[in-house]
């Protein structure tokens, strides 16, 4: 018998305890993302944010008789670039259907989307939780176009709409019922933003509704089916997620255990309660009479055009992290926090080239990562540039400064910039390794202190009290080791 | 001076070359005819005699100036599904109100840019749905033509100038334009053509553009033009066609010269004849018609041979699912919400309700009942699905005609033109009207009708030329011989024109 047809025994730490016993919570994600580009994705309106309601709205966007979508090359490369970023596979067929229904801020009465061929097919994302690696199945990555957006707040009577987002492209990326915990849906987005943003298809920016996610929840008893799911709707933060899920995974085990059933329906999420509400039931599901656009022809790729796509791909997180840890000899962990965010990994590598990795790794993530945190600053705003923070690394490798020194030397470049070297130099902080200075500085410290001395014998931890006064006279610059070395000798320690 | 109006598009093209007459004298003439014989027939829905002769000053200038473009100075109507920029289009319903788009359609675009002049916009059923033009928001369009009784005297009877495009080929046949736009998505330019008297060509699928045309049906509309002589169609088609990067689904090929082809004559042609077209009933006239068409085809020097297109009987019913479907979508934009026509109600949902039964009429509103249900969850595999599967079965059958013809010849309708009412009740009897011509939209090929004589009832008949994809050519040069074969059907009696 094939070992292979016997599930994988769940991971006990992910199970939730219900009074009937426990329950394993089953998580798939349709995650939209909105694709990254100038212009919509059937007409030429700019896609800029914050825009004056209504002012990025061709007559395309807007449903005036007689227009026709024209589909936008840079949204399908961005699609491709996504998909081949998700180890996916790319469809050179794909068609564009219309998904109808009636609503104020969708002027077409339908929105094309892809149903039946979408443009890429299955991939997978690799996540890490607990120390865990899982590959998390996608099903299929489609373009569609977005939706307006409704203003029910601006007038007593009536609705606004805005249709800057109307025509907007989306990518609606749905993955397998793999996920078994809140933690690891939430690294599962966590990790496919970070590749959308190292892809540069979509910013990911959850705050601007760039990236958010329909959440499908069921509960089992481990080993058991499928249950029935609920899916939550348009959740549009990480913590959100977990929350969301841990809700809904309780309500249902809650339901389930008190004889009941769980019925399939859509959910809200209300942040404001922590908890989630129905929408609609599948009774009053749409129907969206799904059918081929006839505006549109089927997109017809060429296998040339995927792989130039694919030559100009950028190196992506698990690949970087692969080599940051076998080039600079990181570990996993700080690789990790590294590669999060491209624009830190390229930090990272700046100031690692050609130096020492590990101490480049500490002094990027505790030191710089650490002052950007109690600022708020990303790391594009840092006021210490990479190249600054490697001279600062190089002063500590060639030992002319000390690590307490550069901490100080870090103080002074983050306020008030300039060269590392040169301030090291103007400002007298450079290390004193010259033994001869150290030790006349130690038998001064000795002479005035006769009393010190004879404690330090009877408890050898005192020579701390005897570096610090050599450190005080020398004004930090002394080379601990050095002063360490010279103190024993002399106090006979 | 003779009737300017009654001049083909061709001989104004040459009296304007020789400055017999001017652009605004021209254009003057059709102003007129239209002010006093449109009330008759309400071909036009609006007339922009203003906005005409600022155009035929302009025209005039650039023949003086030897800068004369192909269409200079020659009036035409524009059908109301062509938006048009600035000018109120309405698709003849009420729900897009006093709409004004502000933009032109790209077919209109280039009629303009080759020189032509806009007299007004033409009555058509509504939203292109229907075949006697009795469903426009405007009210019908009458026929020029008048039948006679069986006593043989000529009648009153108000006769139906076909449909969708009832004003096109009414206005074209009593004279109120030299030629006018259309469009065809299962006979609209070639079923009114027949029942006038008039040319009509649908092109290829993709030929023109749809961009800024009302749309019926996306994968169905093309536009065309209808026109008093074969050689009027080939200078208006020339004009029309192009590639248009704002309508993906048009095509990027070069749009030969059609006036060229007229003159090449039939000889060595290749000419087919449907066994499938000879349906049960088909009255005797129709199949003299069609005999008389092959007669002149093969006194020209074609041969003829039978050929069959065995899906043929599945066309309509497939036609009435995939049409109706995509307007169910394209007419979903009609919301009441950012032009056009709105009746508030209570909430969202009964402004929608009170908006779409107000503004749509019944014919449009029975299509997109069947094309919801056709669309639905459940049925969807049952109609839609199969009916594309036919459409391919179609296409293949033509595919397979072409190893051994060169063009098509059937009847372009059933009957001759009927009266107002006498179908309008029987959607399916207004349905079978289309029966010849839905074949050739739904596989996407070009098709033209040419007048080609009269029934008994003294009105006209025509035979329609199916061709290859985007081999408009051979239907032009086949047309020719026909109409030189078959002579010019003009409406006897201009009583329209009596007050």
């Amino acid at each position: 018998m094939s070992s292979q047809k016997i599930a994988e025994k769940p991971k006990s730490k992910n199970l939730i305890a219900g009074a009937t016993g426990d329950w394993e919570v089953v998580i798939g994600m349709e995650v939209h993302a909105q694709v990254a580009s100038k212009s919509k994705l059937f007409s030429g309106s700019s896609t800029g944010f914050g825009a004056e309601p209504n002012s990025h709205v061709s007559l395309v966007d807007a449903a005036m008789p007689g227009m026709l979508p024209v589909i936008n090359r840079e949204c399908i490369a961005q699609a491709i670039r996504t998909g081949l970023g998700l180890k996916a596979e790319i469809n050179l067929r794909s068609v564009f259907d219309r998904k109808n229904y009636f609503y104020p801020d969708l002027p077409q009465g339908y929105q094309i989307s892809q149903y039946k061929q979408p443009i890429v097919g299955e991939g997978e994302i690799e996540i890490e939780v607990d120390g865990e690696t899982l590959k998390i199945g996608v099903e299929r990555l489609h373009l569609e176009q977005d939706a307006g957006k409704s203003l029910h707040d601006q007038h007593p009577d009536y609705s606004y709409v805005d249709l800057n987002r109307s025509g907007v492209a989306l990518m609606e990326i749905v993955s397998r019922p793999d996920l078994r915990s809140s933690k690891q849906a939430q690294a599962y987005i966590t990790k496919l933003r970070t590749i959308l943003r190292y892809l540069g298809t979509s910013d990911g920016d959850m705050e601007k509704g760039n990236l958010r996610a329909d959440v499908n929840v069921s509960v089992r008893k481990p080993g058991d089916k499928l249950g029935t799911r609920c899916e939550i709707k348009n959740v549009n933060s990480i913590r959100f997620i977990g929350q969301a899920i841990e809700y809904e995974a309780r309500r249902q085990i809650d339901i389930i255990e008190d004889g009941g059933k769980i019925n399939q329906e859509t959910r809200l999420f209300d942040a404001a309660k922590g908890e989630t509400r129905s929408m609609r039931s599948k009774e009053e599901a749409h129907d969206y009479r799904y059918f081929p656009d006839p505006d549109l022809l089927p997109l017809e790729l060429t296998q040339n055009f995927v792989d130039e796509l694919a030559s100009g791909l950028p190196e992506l997180p698990d690949e970087k992290r692969a080599r940051f840890m076998k080039t600079f000899g990181l570990s996993g962990y700080d690789a990790d926090v590294l590669v999060a965010e491209r624009p830190s990994a390229d930090y990272f590598e700046t100031v690692a080239k050609g130096r020492d990795g590990k101490l480049a790794a500490n002094w990027v993530i505790n030191e710089l990562f650490g002052r950007l945190n109690k600022e708020g600053k990303a790391i594009d705003e840092s006021p210490v540039s990479a190249a600054q923070l490697g001279g600062i690394v190089d002063l500590i490798s060639s030992n002319a400064i000390s690590g307490k020194i550069a901490k100080d030397l870090f103080e002074i470049v983050w306020t008030e910039g300039g060269d590392p070297a040169e301030i090291v130099e103007t400002r007298g902080m450079k290390q004193v390794t010259d033994t001869g200075a150290i030790e006349k500085a130690v038998d001064a410290i000795i002479a005035a202190n006769p009393d010190k001395v004879e404690q330090a014998k009877a408890k050898p931890s005192m020579l701390g009290w005897f570096v610090g006064q050599v450190m005080k006279s020398t004004g930090g610059k002394a080379n601990p080791a050095a002063v360490n070395e010279i103190l024993k000798a002399k106090l006979g320690l | 001076m003779t009737d300017l109006t009654k001049l083909t598009m061709a001989e104004a093209r040459d009296g304007l070359k020789k400055k017999s007459f001017s652009a605004l004298e021209l254009t003057d003439a059709f102003i007129a005819s239209i002010e006093k014989g449109n009330s008759a027939l309400n071909a036009f829905v609006l007339s922009t005699p203003e906005h005409a002769r600022a155009q035929a000053k302009a025209s005039d200038q650039r023949i003086g100036e030897g800068k004369a473009r192909p269409l200079e100075g020659l009036p035409i109507g524009n059908k109301d599904l062509f938006c048009t920029n600035g000018i109120r289009t309405t698709a003849c319903s009420k729900i897009l109100g006093d709409f004004k788009p502000p933009y032109e359609s790209t077919v209109g675009q280039n009629l303009w840019d080759a020189g032509a002049i806009m007299l007004g916009k033409l009555n058509n059923d509504e939203f292109a749905m229907g075949s006697s033009n009795e469903t426009s928001a405007f009210g019908n369009v009458v026929s020029p033509w008048r039948r006679k009784g069986p006593d043989g005297k000529i009648t009153t009877d108000k006769l139906v100038p076909g449909g969708s495009s009832g004003g096109s080929s009414a206005a074209v046949a009593a004279h109120l334009c030299l030629a006018a736009t259309a469009t065809d998505t299962g006979g609209s330019i070639r079923q009114p053509a027949a029942l006038t008297g008039t040319v009509g060509i649908k092109p290829t699928y993709g030929r023109c553009s749809r961009w800024g045309i009302v749309a019926f049906a996306s994968s169905l509309d093309q536009a065309g033009p209808i026109t008093k002589t074969v050689r009027d169609s080939a200078m208006m088609l020339k004009a029309m066609a192009s590639h248009d990067p704002k309508d993906t689904t048009s095509v990027d090929a070069p749009v030969p010269d059609y006036e060229a082809a007229l003159s090449k004559g039939v000889k060595g042609l290749r000419v087919g004849i449907p066994k499938e077209y000879r349906v049960d009933g088909m009255s005797a006239e129709i199949q003299k018609l069609w005999d008389d068409g092959i007669s002149w085809l093969k006194a020209a020097g074609a041969t003829i041979h039978e050929i069959s297109l065995p899906h043929t009987k599945y066309a309509l019913p497939a036609y009435y699912i995939v049409a109706p479907a995509e307007c169910s979508s394209n007419l979903a934009r009609y919301d009441g919400m950012r032009y056009g026509l709105r009746v508030n109600g209570d909430d969202l949902i009964d402004t929608y309700e009170n908006t779409r039964a107000a503004g749509f009429g019944k014919e449009v509103r029975r299509r997109i009942l069947i094309g919801t249900y056709v669309l639905s969850a459940g049925y969807y595999d049952a109609y839609y699905l199969k009916a594309q599967k036919v459409r391919t079965l179609i296409k293949r059958d033509f595919d397979e005609a072409w190893n051994s013809v060169d063009v098509v010849l059937t009847p372009t309708t059933p009957s001759p033109a009927f009266a107002f009412g006498e179908k309008s009740g029987d959607p399916l009897a207004m349905y079978l009207e289309d029966i010849f011509t839905v074949t050739v939209n739904m596989a996407g090929l070009p098709g033209m009708s040419v007048p080609a004589g009269l029934s008994s009832q003294g009105t006209p008949l025509g035979l329609q030329l199916i061709g290859k994809p985007f081999d408009e050519e051979t239907l032009f040069r086949t047309a020719q011989v026909i109409e030189d074969a078959a002579g010019r059907f003009p409406v006897p009696d201009a009583w329209w024109m009596k007050g």
